[in-house]
């Protein structure tokens, strides 16, 4: 398959994709690094000189970096938690033999569709709120008093919101994974005596690996960067501020571009920590 | 499974799943049911299902309000043009990974998708900065641009999945047959991938319409789509429930449609072309 | 023409030397066979010709002109592949028709062509087809004929039958067989199986870790192979071998007798053992004889059908001017 000519003309179809992901990664970066070294105020002044290292000491001495850093763990890993459990407990149930299961599927998929902006709108709005929420009638109908989900139970909420967008994403993996498991597999367990809940531990769980792999893959991608729920939600008050979140705040609210950039390069080695990590993993886990 | 399943056990499974897949279709379908009540139905307590005076007049005062054709013109030609671009720049690299294989495609493959991982926020003044240079704030190229690079590590990453099922002979036969490099790619490969290029379109097409950050950041009245169309109803105006229904139902349909009519490409897509 | 030249040919894959230099010739309308087994470089040097790898040194020449750096559509050769690589968005007359719609052969031609391959192939009722809705035979053949209506200068067939069941290959083996003549053009052909090479093969290329290790019609590998590895490697059932004090006898480290030249008494012989497995054929009978004192397992060819059963003591007489001698290093004696 390979002369050189097709290697040579390889390099050269690559050619545009790798420079300008290259070009995006490093134009902005760049700039960024120059920022976050400089005293930099566009609506009070504009460029003051060069900071040295007092912007990264702010942002990271400044009382909102570690609980946003916490926030931003926090909901990542509960959105994946709670898609990855449901996910599974959902693709075995859609699996099942039933009537209407093409609609069933459509329903479940629904959520996938919908803009961030509105379902935060919806769900604040129309579900959360303390005094018309849906949540807020169902609560009196039980005689409870209506909870302020979105001060009071900030996190619970915003992570209820979230995942109810990606839990279609979850589940369509791990049900087009399930489907592919042999079901001679499966028989052959039965015949060796495993229980129902043994072949689901030895057979079903370990096949869904990979599928689970590449849910944790994707959805941490999309989910370290969530802004629109918080956004439109919160605001990132009631501690819902996430590192993402802060920096936009330092930059565009209160217009320190240098401090925010001190924040965006932090920002950045988080990001790069956790793909480290997820590469680690998914290097093991798929052959891509 | 190719053994019966007894009636009574098909019926718990179905009920169970028609409960579980209504739930979490419902606040879908209360938000459509509330955008057809009048403002009052639509808080009142206890909550109406169905039983309203079903009115169109929230969609009539929403279309009033702002220019709703405009907005959805500018989500179709960002979201499309920018799958369109990423794709035309994707299939050739793609191309080389799934069948000129080296000792680093992988690692250029990972690289590609960990430059989604970079946090927006991180670089959004120097790109802000960059766009007001370059005069594209605020315009249809501007995003259609930004968009096509956030996607494009997505769609090669799904293309080169496709691609790698397809055997490598049957390019060589083309080889053989006399197909030069181009030919081979547009009589061959593009025709055998068409349901993978079909379902990469279709998930590249949801992301960006419904990308939210970029878009809500760099644009202001021209350029908007209908993320900022639904973000002007964030408050006070989104305590009137109906006319937010509205808006929101006019946000999302295109795509719920487009999606609902395409469900076979798209479940492959969703999947990343990355599980079978 | 199709004369084909290999000028100490090489090719490595990283630090692994597949093909060690290697020099060819490939005449003009011989149909030449490959053989050798898994591994041992025969498909890598189909593809060394058609120009599917690089060389890593060395020339290839086709017809006298240096075609070493040749992109593989200009070489004027065709190839069928073992996957048969048709084209599976494309009708049978689509696929058959890309090679000339590539070479801008015009229409009317490219019709005439399609219907004269389609009509020797026995396609004609599934030309409007796809490759899907046909069986192996089928696509096999339509392989065949997007090669055919090029008018290559040679043919290269990649292991072409080993993907269909056994009644099937005997039928297409004939069929390409037939070609060859009707053609009367140059046909290359890979495969690892000796009897394919037999059948078909005016000249067998035998290969082992990437070296020739003959180069002969079918019955000259078969009556003189130049080493051990040939002589095992040619012939069904394998040639025995017997080594030690018998062989020593004969002024041999080795000596090779094939089953066929061994003859079986149920009352006297040069040899005796005992029946192990008895496969009764029909037309033939294969003993496997233990106990014989000379190696584990002696096989015998007996025509037709023979008595013996598992267990029965049975003589063997080897025909003495049909036996191979080989040296320590596994090369013939003369």
């Amino acid at each position: 398959m390979a002369t050189q000519h097709s290697r040579s003309a390889a390099r050269l179809m690559l050619a545009p994709a790798v420079i300008l992901l290259l070009g995006w990664m490093l134009v902005p970066l760049i700039m960024t690094l120059y920022f976050s070294f400089k005293n930099y105020l566009p609506l009070r002044g504009g460029d003051l000189g060069w900071a040295g290292f007092e912007n990264y000491t702010r942002f990271v001495t400044s009382s909102s970096f570690w609980p946003s850093v916490a926030t931003t763990l926090i909901i990542v890993g509960g959105v994946l938690f709670i898609t990855v459990i449901l996910g599974i407990f959902l693709a075995i149930l859609l699996n099942q033999p039933m009537w209407g299961q093409g609609i069933v599927r459509i329903l479940v998929i629904a959520p996938f569709f919908v803009m961030p902006t509105v379902s935060a709108l919806v769900w604040k709005n129309m579900f959360m709120d303390p005094n018309y929420g849906l949540l807020a009638y169902l609560w009196e109908f039980f005689g409870a008093t209506p909870v302020e989900w979105l001060s009071k139970a900030s996190m619970p909420s915003i992570i209820t919101i979230v995942s109810w967008q990606w839990l279609p994403f979850a589940t369509l993996i791990l049900l087009t994974a399930i489907q592919s498991l042999d079901s001679e597999q499966l028989e052959a367990a039965e015949m060796d005596g495993a229980s129902a809940t043994k072949r689901f531990a030895y057979i079903t769980l370990p096949h869904l690996g990979r599928a689970i792999t590449v849910v944790i893959l994707i959805q941490t991608i999309f989910l370290l960067s969530i802004f629109a729920e918080i956004f439109v939600t919160t605001g990132g008050a009631f501690g819902t501020k996430t590192l993402s979140y802060l920096i936009f705040q330092r930059v565009l609210e209160s217009q320190n571009v240098g401090l925010g950039s001190a924040g965006g390069v932090y920002a950045i080695i988080l990001a790069n920590i956790v793909a480290v990590f997820l590469m680690r993993i998914v290097g093991k886990n798929l052959d891509a | 499974m190719a053994r019966a399943v007894t009636p009574q056990r098909k019926i718990i499974n179905t009920a169970a799943a028609w409960a579980v897949g209504l739930a979490i279709f419902f606040p879908i379908l209360w938000t459509i049911l509330t955008s057809f009540k009048t403002e009052a139905q639509a808080i009142a307590d206890p909550p109406i299902f169905l039983g309203f005076d079903w009115t169109l007049e929230n969609y009539k005062v929403v279309m009033e309000r702002s220019d709703y054709a405009k907005y959805l013109w500018n989500s179709i030609i960002i979201a499309g043009g920018s799958t369109l671009l990423g794709v035309i720049i994707a299939v050739p690299a793609a191309w080389s990974m799934a069948f000129v294989p080296s000792r680093r495609t992988k690692d250029i493959l990972m690289w590609m998708l960990s430059t989604k991982m970079l946090p927006a926020v991180g670089v959004l003044y120097p790109i802000y900065l960059l766009f007001i240079k370059l005069g594209i704030l605020d315009s249809q190229i501007g995003l259609v641009i930004v968009l096509m690079l956030i996607n494009l590590p997505i769609i090669v990453w799904m293309l080169y999945t496709y691609f790698k099922e397809i055997p490598g002979e049957i390019l060589e036969a083309a080889r053989m047959d006399g197909a030069t490099l181009k030919e081979e790619v547009i009589y061959i490969l593009t025709p055998m991938a068409v349901p993978g290029i079909a379902s990469t379109i279709l998930l590249n097409v949801i992301l960006a319409w419904n990308e939210a950050f970029w878009t809500l950041n760099l644009t202001a009245a021209k350029a908007a789509p209908l993320t900022a169309f639904i973000a002007s109803y964030s408050s006070p105006e989104g305590l009137f429930y109906a006319k937010l229904s509205a808006a929101s139902t006019m946000a999302i349909a295109p795509i719920l449609i487009l999606g609902w009519f395409s469900q076979k490409q798209l479940v492959s897509g969703l999947t990343f072309g990355a599980v079978k | 023409m199709g004369r084909i030249t290999l000028d100490k040919v090489t090719k490595s894959f990283g630090d692994t030397n597949v093909i060690p230099p290697l020099d060819l010739t490939i005449n003009d309308g011989e149909f030449v066979v490959f053989v050798g087994p898994s591994g041992c470089g025969k498909s890598t040097l189909l593809r060394l010709i058609a120009g599917l790898e690089d060389v890593s040194s060395g020339q290839i020449r086709i017809d006298g002109e240096d075609a070493t750096n040749l992109a593989p559509a200009k070489r004027k050769l065709a190839m069928v592949f073992q996957s048969y690589a048709l084209y599976p968005h494309m009708s049978v007359r689509k696929n058959i028709a890309f090679p000339m719609k590539m070479a801008g052969v015009d229409e009317a031609e490219q019709k005439k062509r399609i219907e004269a391959a389609a009509k020797a192939l026995n396609l004609t009722d599934y030309l409007d087809r796809r490759p899907g809705q046909l069986s192996g035979g089928q696509r096999q053949r339509v392989a065949i004929g997007r090669a055919i209506v090029r008018e290559p200068s040679a043919f290269l067939f990649d292991e072409p039958l080993s993907n269909l069941d056994a009644a099937l290959r005997v039928n297409m083996r004939l069929e390409i067989s037939e070609l060859h003549n009707q053609l009367k053009t140059t046909m290359i052909y890979v495969t690892h199986d000796q009897v394919e090479a037999m059948t078909m093969a005016d000249k067998i290329v035998v290969l082992r870790a990437g070296h020739i290790e003959q180069v002969g019609s079918p019955l000259e590998l078969y009556r003189e192979p130049r080493n051990k590895f040939v002589a095992g490697f040619i012939g069904s059932p394998k040639m025995n071998f017997i080594e030690g004090s018998v062989a020593a006898q004969h002024g041999a480290h080795t000596i090779g007798i094939r089953p066929e030249h061994i003859t079986a008494s149920e009352t006297a012989g040069l040899w005796q053992g005992v029946v192990g497995v008895a496969e009764h054929l029909g037309s033939d009978t294969f003993l496997h004889v233990h106990n014989t004192g000379l190696t584990d397992t002696i096989t015998v060819r007996v025509n037709g059908e023979f008595g013996l059963r598992h267990g029965d003591t049975v003589y063997l007489n080897p025909e003495m001017d049909k036996l191979h001698k080989f040296d320590a290093q596994g090369l013939r004696i003369a």
